[in-house]
Parts: structure tokens; C-alpha cells; sequence
């Protein structure tokens, strides 16, 4: 297992409340799948993303990345993670206004400490079918253009995990069907992929989905999965 | 590497925001300018102090004698140098590592030369009081040792005063009258230029048994001018003209002088310590400015990091470490001070350039000459640097402490 989560739990203070957005949530995912978490908004599946790449901690639970305990993890062991074993890739893209779709791939590597960043970042965008457009900015591409640069990215470090948190969402269905279709490519490359959405279309391109609500997995009519599911 | 993208990135982010990026630097250009200039000011009038001392000569000691005084009112000088006094310290020359020694008398007079005339000062001096007094003759010669003695009537004049007795025509071997009495010009002094109290260049001087006796009909002395070997300890020579003379005058070695002994080395040392407190002044003036203008990078920065959250959470998110934040604002508010500090010196020397151009064109303007001292620039520099570190320091701080999950959210 590539991931191992035990009775996770994150508690928020919002306007005087304490509102439960992981509440003792356990989930394994196996090295290879294709994941898709889903669930209404507020039921804790970006943070759940959050935690699982490392950006936030839980307040309990135990969670095992590649069998090591993230908790006793420091701040710069953390921040290598999510620069080597993590690539992430955001609904609104996320990409550096200033860096150019060449500059803004290679720049993991330069955290990473790497050599010949410039090279590899042109192989990385060659895959997804922008060695063309690597000189230009962020706002002379397309939406489309500009996820695929932020997969590039993601996967500049050979990371084992690609965390997606509604990739589609600011995509047309065309577009959006054509990131999921790299995403699947990638998947059968034997790249462990997690996508949040809240749209069943996109949840559909993966093998396996779980349903959030309240902070826990819960079962879903039609769908094969059970809360805890081994 | 990674240097050189945060800095290329950091430059990139200060052109998107370019007036900002550019009021943001004012406040350094005008800081670092503003030292440098006033540094430089300070160092000018300091050389100027120096320079007209020098012209005095230098390693002196001048003996006066000391002011009349009863009940606290000033009444005359009394009339206690003699030339005796002069001869015998003269003579212990090799003892106290005296270089030279000069009687002098002075006083006004009227100089004329045929319908020409003038009013300057006279002196009466033996042939060493050139070298001491660092005057070296342009023209002719100065008077020689037998001249001197024998009480020959030559004079040699400054060159102001040969211009307004002679316009352009050569002054050498015409005869002037001083006080009635004719004297050939033998020589005419290097001008030393306007010192402000006195211009040497407008006086005449003579053989001193002349002034004494048919001149001024004096049977004291003005002042001594004594001129030490280099190496000489000014104060402590100081002190042992002083004994000798005391001894001479038979005054008990703890009573009132009745002469005063201005020693140079004191008078450097005062108005050098009076040029410092004013650079010291002028520059701490100036340094209060660089202060503002690193209050004014804080402030950009600031806006800086908060415009920048999100980018802040997309590089944590790519895993930049807390430090690689923190270093990336460090160097965009370096960026901005080191660039200002550059400016700024360019500024500051060509804003001395020009007052040093004004105080030689236009004194009346500018009247200090203004020099910059290489270690100033350097000191300035430095300066806004340290600046920029320190005044990144606490919005640097700001960025790398942000929540990576709260960061990605803001917008």
C-alpha cells in the first residue's frame, strides 16, 4: 500500500463552531490505482486531499505514505515530499503568472536541486503535447494548454502519487475529457492517480470511488466500494 | 541554479510592478545619494581646513605676545618679544629639533608707485620666514642673508599687490615707496589664494631691521615663527620654547606667561575635530533619510507577500521549503535597496561633483568644496544592503511562515 490511513480526523473552528471535516476516516490505496474521491462540498474531500499530499496535518489518526508515519515528519522532510513523491495539479491551474509554460515545469527541479532542469522540463511538456508552446505565458494559453502544462509540472519529479483536486472543473467537457484521457494514460503507466470531483462523469474514468460525507466514506448505491475497504 | 531563477524571478516580479517597484527604491536612492554627498561635503571642508593650515606652513609654533589684561578688560599687547628672544632660541636650533626660526614685525602701510597706491600689510622678517610661512617666490628672488643685515631697501610683494600696483607690467627692480620710504622689488610670491581672515598674497614683505627701525619704530617683536623638524613632537617642543622663554623673561616656572604659543598641530586638531562633528552631523542627517527609505521597502514588500499568497502556496504545494520562500523575498528586497544603492551613489557623486564645480566656480554659492572618499561609497553601499536584509527580513519572515493549505485557498 502506497497510502495508509487510519481513522483520520481534522477539526476546524469556522465562526465559533467546530466543524468535523475528517472524522475518523481510514482509506488504503494500493500503488497503481486510479482513485476518485467524491462527495458534496464541505464533506472533507479536499482536505482529505490536503492531508494525503502532505500540505496539512491531522489532528488523529495515523497516516503511513509509502510505510513512513507523516506525523513525524518535519516541515522540510514534508516540503521534499511533496517535491519528489507528490505532483499536484489544481482546478484553477495554479500556474506562476510570471514563468513561462517551460520556466513554471522546471521549477520542482530547481527546488528538487536538480541539473539539466531546462531539459527535462522540455521532455515533460513534450509528453503532453505542448513542446511548442514552452516560451509562452500562462495567459497566451488556452485553459486546456494551461492543465496540461500543470500535469507536466506535476510529474517533472517522477512523483508516485498525482493528486488532482477537480481538474475539470474550469475545463469545457472536450478539454476536460482530454486531461482525464492523459490522466488514464498516465494510470496505465503505473502512476497512482487520486482525483476529487463532485462530477460523476469525470469520477467514471476511474476504476475505484469513494464517497464522502461528513468527513467519511460512505457506501454508495452502484459503486463497489465500502468504508475501509481493504 | 536556484539562485539564479529566484533572482531573475525577483526582477521580473519588480518590472511587472514598475512605479511601485521604482517609489519603492526613491527612498534608498535618495538615502544613499544624500550620505554620500554630505560624506563628501564634510571630507571637502575638512581638506579645505588643511590645505589653507598648510598654506600657513607647517609644523609651526607662532610666540605672541600675551594681551594686556587688568581686571578682565583686554588693554594693548604687551610689548615683550624681543629679537634677542628670537636669537636664542635661535641658537638652541640642533637642541629642541627646531628647523627654523623667524622674527617678524608687521603692521599697515601705504605702498606707492608712481600715481598708483595701495594700503596692505607690511612685514618685517628675516629670509627664513618664506620657507616657514610656505611662500615661494614666482618671480626674481627673495632677499639674501647680507640684504637682510645690512638693512638693504628690497621688498618682495605679493602678487595681488603687484597687480594693483603695477597692472600688467613686470614689477622687478621698480622702485615703490613704502611709508615714504623707496624699495626696490626684488621678487613677487606665488599666489597661495584668499585664506578668508587674511590673503597672503596681499602684503609686502622686507628685511626686519628696516620694519623695525625705520618702518614702524619698533623695539618689539610681533611674533616668533618657529618651524619644527619633521618628527618633532609639537607640544613637546611647545613646552620647552615656553620654559626657555620664561627663563629669559624671569618668570617663575608656574607663574603667567607674558607671551602665548599657538601651536598648529592643536589648531589641526580642533578644526579637524570641528570638520568631523559636522560630517558626523550632515552624514547621520542623511543616514535618518536611508531609514525611511527601508521603512519604504518594507511597506512594498509587505503589500508584496500579501499580493503573493497564492503563488506562495503554489511553490510550497511544488515543495518549496519554508527557507526557499524566505529567501526568495530576501533577495527581492535586496534587489530593490542594492539597485537603489547603486543609483543612489551615482547620484550622490555627481550631486558632489557639482557642489565641488559650484565651490570653484561659484564660491559665493558653495562655499565648500566637496570630495568623495572612495570608503564612503563603499560604506553607503554596504549600507543599503544591510538595509535591504533587514527591512526584508520581517515581510520575508511573513511569506515563509504562511499555512501552504490556507495559502493555495486565498484569493
Amino acid at each position: 500500500m502506497i497510502i495508509e490511513a487510519r481513522s483520520l480526523t481534522k477539526v476546524y473552528e469556522l465562526g465559533g463552531q467546530t466543524v468535523r471535516a475528517l472524522d475518523g476516516l481510514d482509506v488504503d490505496v494500493a500503488e497503481g490505482e486510479m482513485l476518485a474521491i467524491t462527495g458534496p462540498s464541505g464533506s472533507g474531500k479536499s482536505t482529505l486531499m490536503q492531508v494525503i499530499g502532505c500540505l496539512d496535518r491531522v489532528d488523529g489518526g495515523t497516516y503511513k505514505l509509502a510505510g513512513e508515519d507523516v506525523a513525524t515528519l518535519g516541515e522540510d522532510r514534508l516540503a521534499e515530499i511533496r517535491n519528489q513523491r507528490i505532483g499536484f495539479v489544481f482546478q484553477t491551474f495554479n500556474l506562476l503568472p510570471r514563468l513561462n509554460a517551460l520556466e513554471n515545469v522546471e521549477l520542482p527541479l530547481l527546488y528538487a536541486g536538480l541539473s539539466h532542469a531546462k531539459d527535462r522540463a522540455a521532455a515533460a511538456l513534450d509528453v503532453v503535447g505542448l513542446r511548442d508552446r514552452m516560451h509562452h505565458a500562462p495567459n497566451q494559453m488556452s485553459g486546456g494548454q494551461r492543465q496540461r502544462v500543470a500535469v507536466a509540472r506535476a510529474l517533472i519529479t517522477d512523483p508516485a502519487i498525482l493528486l488532482a483536486d477537480e481538474p475539470t472543473g474550469n475545463l469545457d467537457s472536450k478539454t476536460g475529457e482530454e486531461i482525464m484521457a492523459l490522466f488514464k494514460s498516465l494510470n496505465a503507466q503505473g502512476r497512482t492517480i487520486i482525483i476529487v470531483t463532485h462530477e460523476p462523469d469525470i469520477a467514471a474514468y476511474c476504476r475505484r470511488q469513494i464517497h464522502l460525507r461528513d468527513g467519511r466514506i460512505v457506501q454508495r448505491p452502484g459503486t463497489s466500494d465500502a468504508p475501509g475497504r481493504i | 541554479m536556484l539562485f539564479w531563477v529566484i533572482v531573475k524571478v525577483g526582477i521580473r516580479s519588480l518590472m511587472a510592478n514598475k512605479l511601485r517597484s521604482l517609489l519603492a527604491m526613491l527612498g534608498i536612492v535618495i538615502g544613499v545619494a544624500a550620505v554620500i554627498a554630505m560624506l563628501a561635503i564634510g571630507a571637502g571642508a575638512k581638506k579645505q581646513i588643511l590645505s589653507r593650515i598648510m598654506a600657513m606652513g607647517s609644523n609651526l609654533l607662532i610666540i605672541r605676545p600675551a594681551q594686556n589684561q587688568s581686571r578682565g578688560v583686554m588693554s594693548g599687547t604687551q610689548q615683550t618679544l624681543t629679537v634677542a628672544d628670537a636669537e636664542a632660541i635661535a641658537a638652541q636650533c640642533e637642541k629642541l629639533g627646531i628647523k627654523a626660526v623667524a622674527p617678524v614685525v608687521s603692521g599697515q602701510a601705504q605702498i606707492k608707485y608712481l600715481s598708483r597706491n595701495t594700503r596692505t600689510s607690511v612685514t618685517g622678517s628675516s629670509l627664513t620666514y618664506l620657507p616657514i610661512r610656505a611662500f615661494e617666490v614666482e618671480t626674481g628672488r627673495c632677499f639674501t642673508d647680507p640684504e637682510a643685515d645690512s638693512a638693504r631697501r628690497v621688498a618682495v610683494i605679493g602678487p595681488v599687490t603687484a597687480q594693483n600696483l603695477f597692472g600688467f607690467n613686470d614689477p622687478l627692480n621698480e622702485t615703490i615707496k613704502i611709508k615714504g620710504i623707496n624699495f626696490t622689488v626684488i621678487g613677487v610670491l606665488k599666489a597661495k589664494g584668499d585664506q578668508g581672515w587674511f590673503n597672503p598674497d596681499d602684503q609686502a614683505i622686507i628685511p626686519l631691521s628696516i620694519a623695525m627701525k625705520q618702518m614702524f619704530g619698533l623695539d618689539y617683536l610681533r611674533e616668533i615663527d618657529i618651524q619644527a623638524q619633521d618628527g618633532k613632537d609639537l607640544s613637546v617642543l611647545e613646552g620647552e620654547v615656553r620654559a626657555l622663554l620664561k627663563k629669559r623673561h624671569r618668570i617663575p616656572e608656574t607663574g603667567t606667561a607674558d607671551f602665548e604659543v599657538r601651536n598648529q598641530a592643536d589648531r589641526i586638531r580642533e578644526l579637524t575635530d570641528t570638520a568631523r562633528t559636522f560630517t558626523f552631523l550632515l552624514g547621520g542627517i542623511a543616514s535618518i533619510s536611508l531609514l525611511v527609505g527601508g521603512i519604504g521597502i518594507m511597506n512594498i514588500m509587505l503589500v508584496t507577500v500579501t499580493e503573493r499568497t497564492r503563488e506562495i502556496g503554489v511553490r510550497m504545494a511544488i515543495g518549496a521549503k519554508r527557507s526557499n520562500i524566505r529567501t526568495q523575498f530576501l533577495i527581492e528586497s535586496m534587489i530593490i535597496s542594492g539597485l537603489g544603492g547603486l543609483i543612489g551613489t551615482t547620484l550622490g557623486v555627481a550631486t558632489a561633483r557639482l557642489i565641488d564645480w559650484l565651490s570653484r566656480e561659484h564660491p559665493t554659492l558653495c562655499p565648500f568644496p566637496a570630495s568623495v572618499d572612495p570608503s564612503s561609497i563603499l560604506l553607503s553601499v554596504a549600507f543599503s544592503a544591510i538595509v535591504g536584509v533587514f527591512f526584508g527580513w520581517y515581510p520575508s519572515r511573513r511569506a515563509a511562515a504562511m499555512d501552504p493549505v490556507e495559502a493555495l485557498r486565498y484569493e
